[in-house]
């Protein structure tokens, strides 16, 4: 990635070159593109792409922003360059966006890989894109001043146009990018302050709609490579067998197969960030079609052995998370004295809760393409298009998979049918890429969605036990937390793990909020053969629902309104107070619910945002439950798109209600049984709730918005159901165990 | 084979079994009807066929010869169909791949009920969105109604 990066770096003219990891260049171009409102492009005969690292602005003053972030549905190709747009003061609709190519330009700076997820684009690379934003807007600046010879002091920039009021005259900047071009980059450009702001905090459109709605959008498994033929793979379905028979002579007589591929089990270690990619035994098959090799691999018949976990199922699992909770784990908070404490008790709970695995489930199921090429005298070259959240690690898989070196890999990022963290990984990447060395041709490798559903890195199943103590007042004193839960980080950022401690398997019960003099919490790792990775939300999925339903219940037991007895404990967090207050007046929390209607509430903080949300539903005689309306209010500091916020909000509580009513891996014999979208059910237009969503908008720094919202879905439920019933669900999903 | 996908006659040769959402992608690279789940369960293949709406995943292309087959593609390029500058309008998509379908899946609808009630669109629009847009989409189809 460097050699391409260092070629664009020395096709830079004059004086536009990096300075301090920020570099920023326009475009030469001459040319004019016959560009509408309608649908907006950039000059093709232009050098735009070429010579620009953040943006490039052509000769009619269409401006490209390069966004380092993979869009995967949260909004970073309109909320990133909306960043840019406002230090630039441009008009935003002459804005386009595109993904950036894979070149260290992107490596941000406060990770140093490439990378989407932890609900962090806006918060990781605000100041970067400030910065070239102002510089870009110095830089006309400058342009126009030379061009009319007037002080810089004197200019004045608006909607894409740079003015001098004294004379009346005006520039926009399609006009003066060319000579903006040729000036050296400012080092240090002032940025806005926040009051000067005019598009941050705009519910501004999106500017991926307009391909979305024609079908334009090339997603990964739109990539169309010359010469390409199609695979489809099958992966061992316990994870561990390994492949022992398959019937080859049956699937080579489809019409249309090429090749059948064994890829035998195998890790792939990640050394920048102690990552490792574990690929179970899998067999693919090459045909001239997707649906040819999908006949081929019925043809094929892969069998494999049990790999030791025929005995692995959900009643086994959950009696080892059980066992877990019984060994000693290690301490990840330790405040006060927890024994004298819970002795001294006036009232002490107890109780157990646990979770399952969840799937991801991309509405696109797992693909990439890929075009190894080997060459014994000029060196291999792999060339992939992948929907990935995660290049920097796909590139130092591959190379540990091909003992390849990072300027022989060329990685083009597709957009994704949504990612929730299952696009992190690696694992179909390499796929990929081994399929068309063996092939020796470009290849498009596609999963069916049975493959990809058993086939997961899936949210980890976790149990949790609490012993809370009450003083006389009703109040926690005491507070034990006891964790069992596989671990996420020791596989995908085994750095992260100090003293045995994953940090995302403690997220959200180790910094609960509340005021609680003694706190205990202890974690044991207990890992499964199932494999687990980041989910939406990570740790905070289920120490969310945990912590927050533990509160329902410290609440009941203690007499006090939920409401008011999270109010008496964050007296210190200001923050969340203003959400619990804003929570209470939007949903009426005060007032009783109408007849037959039970309301339950949760809130939590994640990703540097704190969400409350109260769940209003009733249930019918046969025990289903309707969720009639959703209340949410969030503080996620600076607002920067309100729009894209509140489609976030309302996605991730679709995402985590789904998950607490229904969601959960079915285990036997080592292996999923769920197949499909028939047998793991998801929520339909139909069980959606009215969503009331609140954004309390102040000057902090920025909080994540993709992930914050499903913690306190589930709980916020949960509650809502032992309001209507009496019963504590302290095992998720609700619906098997209700019925 | 013959297919008449967008008022345009298509000739090619396939499996006969191959569905016609292959038949889209693979031969034709018509790739706005996206693959979802391919049993029919997910909605993200719509398509219309004589102005009915139907998983393309689950419909042998050899099924469909001489009917009227309208994707995604034939709605319109330019985003001109009310229903697109709805979706625009309301800005529904978020991640997009099953926007295709969900689009397809209200031009029926409103075909035949131009003004539909909540009620019933929850009947009619029966597509997964792993995003969660529904909100969006109902309003969008409000929208269009409305016009």
């Amino acid at each position: 990635m460097s050699n391409e990066s260092n070629s664009r770096r020395n096709f830079l003219r004059g004086s536009a070159v990096a300075v301090g990891g920020l570099s920023l260049g326009f475009s030469l171009s001459g040319c004019s593109p016959s560009a509408n409102s309608a649908e907006l492009t950039a000059d093709p005969q232009g050098l735009a792409s070429d010579v620009s690292v953040w943006l490039s602005i052509d000769t009619s003053g269409i401006i490209t922003v390069r966004v380092p972030s993979a869009e995967m549905g949260q909004g970073v190709n309109t909320s990133l360059p909306q960043l840019i747009a406002e230090e630039l003061d441009a008009d935003w609709s002459k804005v386009i966006s595109e993904t950036a190519p894979h070149t260290s330009d992107f490596v941000n700076p406060s990770t140093l890989s490439r990378g989407t997820g932890g609900s962090s684009a806006v918060r990781r690379w605000w100041p970067t894109l400030a910065k070239a934003g102002a510089a870009a807007k110095e830089m006309l600046m400058s342009a126009a001043a030379q061009r009319w010879d007037v002080p810089v002091s004197e200019l004045s920039t608006l909607n894409s146009t740079v003015m001098h009021s004294a004379s009346g005259r005006q520039a926009g900047y399609g006009e003066l990018a060319s000579a903006a071009g040729q000036l050296s980059i400012p080092e240090n450009p002032v940025v806005k302050s926040p009051a000067d702001y005019t598009l941050i905090g705009k519910p501004l459109k999106r500017l991926d709609s307009p391909a979305k709605v024609n079908g334009s959008t090339t997603y990964g498994i739109d990539i169309v490579v010359e010469g390409m033929s199609y695979a489809t793979v099958a992966a061992s379905p316990n994870f561990v067998g390994e492949l022992i028979s398959m019937s080859e002579a049956d699937a080579r007589a489809v019409n249309g197969v090429q090749d059948v591929i064994e890829m035998p089990a195998s890790h792939y270690v990640n050394s920048g960030i102690q990552s490792i990619v574990a690929i179970p035994d899998t067999v693919a098959v090459v045909a001239n079609s997707y649906w040819q090799a999908k006949k081929g691999l019925a043809a094929l018949k892969p069998q494999f052995s049990d790999g030791g976990a025929a005995g692995v199922n959900n009643a086994s699992l959950t009696a080892g998370f059980m066992a877990a909770l019984d060994q000693e784990g290690v301490q990840v908070r330790n405040d006060g004295d927890i024994s004298d404490s819970l002795s001294r008790a006036e009232k002490l709970l107890e109780a157990e809760y646990a979770v399952p695995f969840l799937a991801h489930l991309t509405m696109e199921p797992m693909n990439c393409t890929a075009h190894y090429q080997s060459d014994s005298v000029n060196g291999d070259r792999l060339e992939v298009w992948a929907p990935t959240q995660g290049q920097s690690h796909a590139v130092n898989v591959l190379q540990q998979a091909f003992g390849l070196q990072a300027d022989q890999i060329r990685l083009h990022t597709t957009f994704m049918g949504g990612g929730f963290g299952r696009r992190f990984e690696a694992d179909f990447v390499v796929q990929a890429a081994m399929i068309s060395r063996a092939a020796k041709k470009p290849i498009k490798m596609v999963w069916s969605r049975e493959e990809d559903l058993q086939h997961d890195y899936y949210r980890p199943a976790s149990a949790s036990r609490f012993q809370v103590g009450l003083n006389a007042e009703g109040l926690p004193v005491a507070w034990k937390n006891v964790m069992a839960c596989p671990s996420v980080a020791q596989r995908n950022f085994s750095a992260a793990v100090v003293n045995g401690a994953d940090p995302f398997s403690v997220e959200g019960a180790v910094n609960i909020p509340y005021a609680i003099e003694n706190q205990l919490v202890t974690l044991k790792q207990h890992d499964t053969s199932i494999p687990v990775g980041s989910w939406r939300s990570v740790g905070s999925s289920h120490n969310g629902f945990y912590v927050e339903s533990m509160m329902d219940e410290v609440a009941v037991a203690g007499n006090h309104d939920p409401f008011e007895l999270r109010r008496k404990l964050l007296q210190h967090e200001p923050r969340f107070l203003i959400v619990l207050d804003q929570l209470e007046e939007k949903s009426g929390w005060k007032q009783a619910p109408a007849a037959g209607r039970f309301r339950g509430m949760a809130i939590h903080e994640s990703f540097a945002s704190i969400v409350g949300e109260v769940a209003e539903i009733s249930i019918a005689e046969n025990g289903a439950i309707k969720i009639h309306n959703m209340t949410c209010v969030i503080d996620c500091g600076k607002v920067v798109n309100p729009s894209i916020i509140e489609t976030q909000l309302a996605s991730a509580m679709i995402d985590g209600l789904t998950a607490a009513l229904r969601g959960g891996i079915k285990i036997e014999e080592g292996r999923v049984v769920q197949s499909n979208f028939d047998t793991y059910k998801l929520m339909h237009m139909a069980e959606v709730p009215a969503m009331a969503i609140h954004i309390v908008d102040n000057d902090e720094a920025p909080g994540g918005i993709g992930e914050p919202a499903v913690p306190p879905s589930m709980p916020a439920l949960t509650n809502a159901v032992f309001a209507a019933t009496g019963r504590r669900v302290r095992s998720l999903p609700i619906e098997p165990s209700l019925a | 084979m013959n297919l008449t996908i967008n008022n345009v006659v298509h000739e090619f040769e396939v499996d006969e079994d191959t569905p016609l959402l292959w038949v889209l992608r693979d031969t034709l690279g018509m790739t706005g009807t996206k693959f979802g789940c391919g049993v029919a369960q997910c909605g993200a293949c719509s398509v219309l066929i004589d102005g009915q709406v139907q998983r393309s995943c689950s419909i042998p292309a050899a099924a469909v010869e001489g009917r009227d087959i309208k994707t995604i593609e034939g709605l319109s390029r330019d985003n001109s169909h009310p229903v697109q500058q709805a979706w625009i309008a309301e800005d529904v998509p978020q991640c997009g791949y099953c926007q295709s379908g969900q689009i397809i899946a209200a031009v029926a609808l409103l075909e035949a009920n131009p003004k539909p009630s909540d009620d019933e669109i929850d009947k009619s629009m029966t597509n997964i969105c792993r995003c969660g847009s529904y909100s969006r989409i109902r309003k969008a189809i409000h929208r269009v109604a409305n016009a």
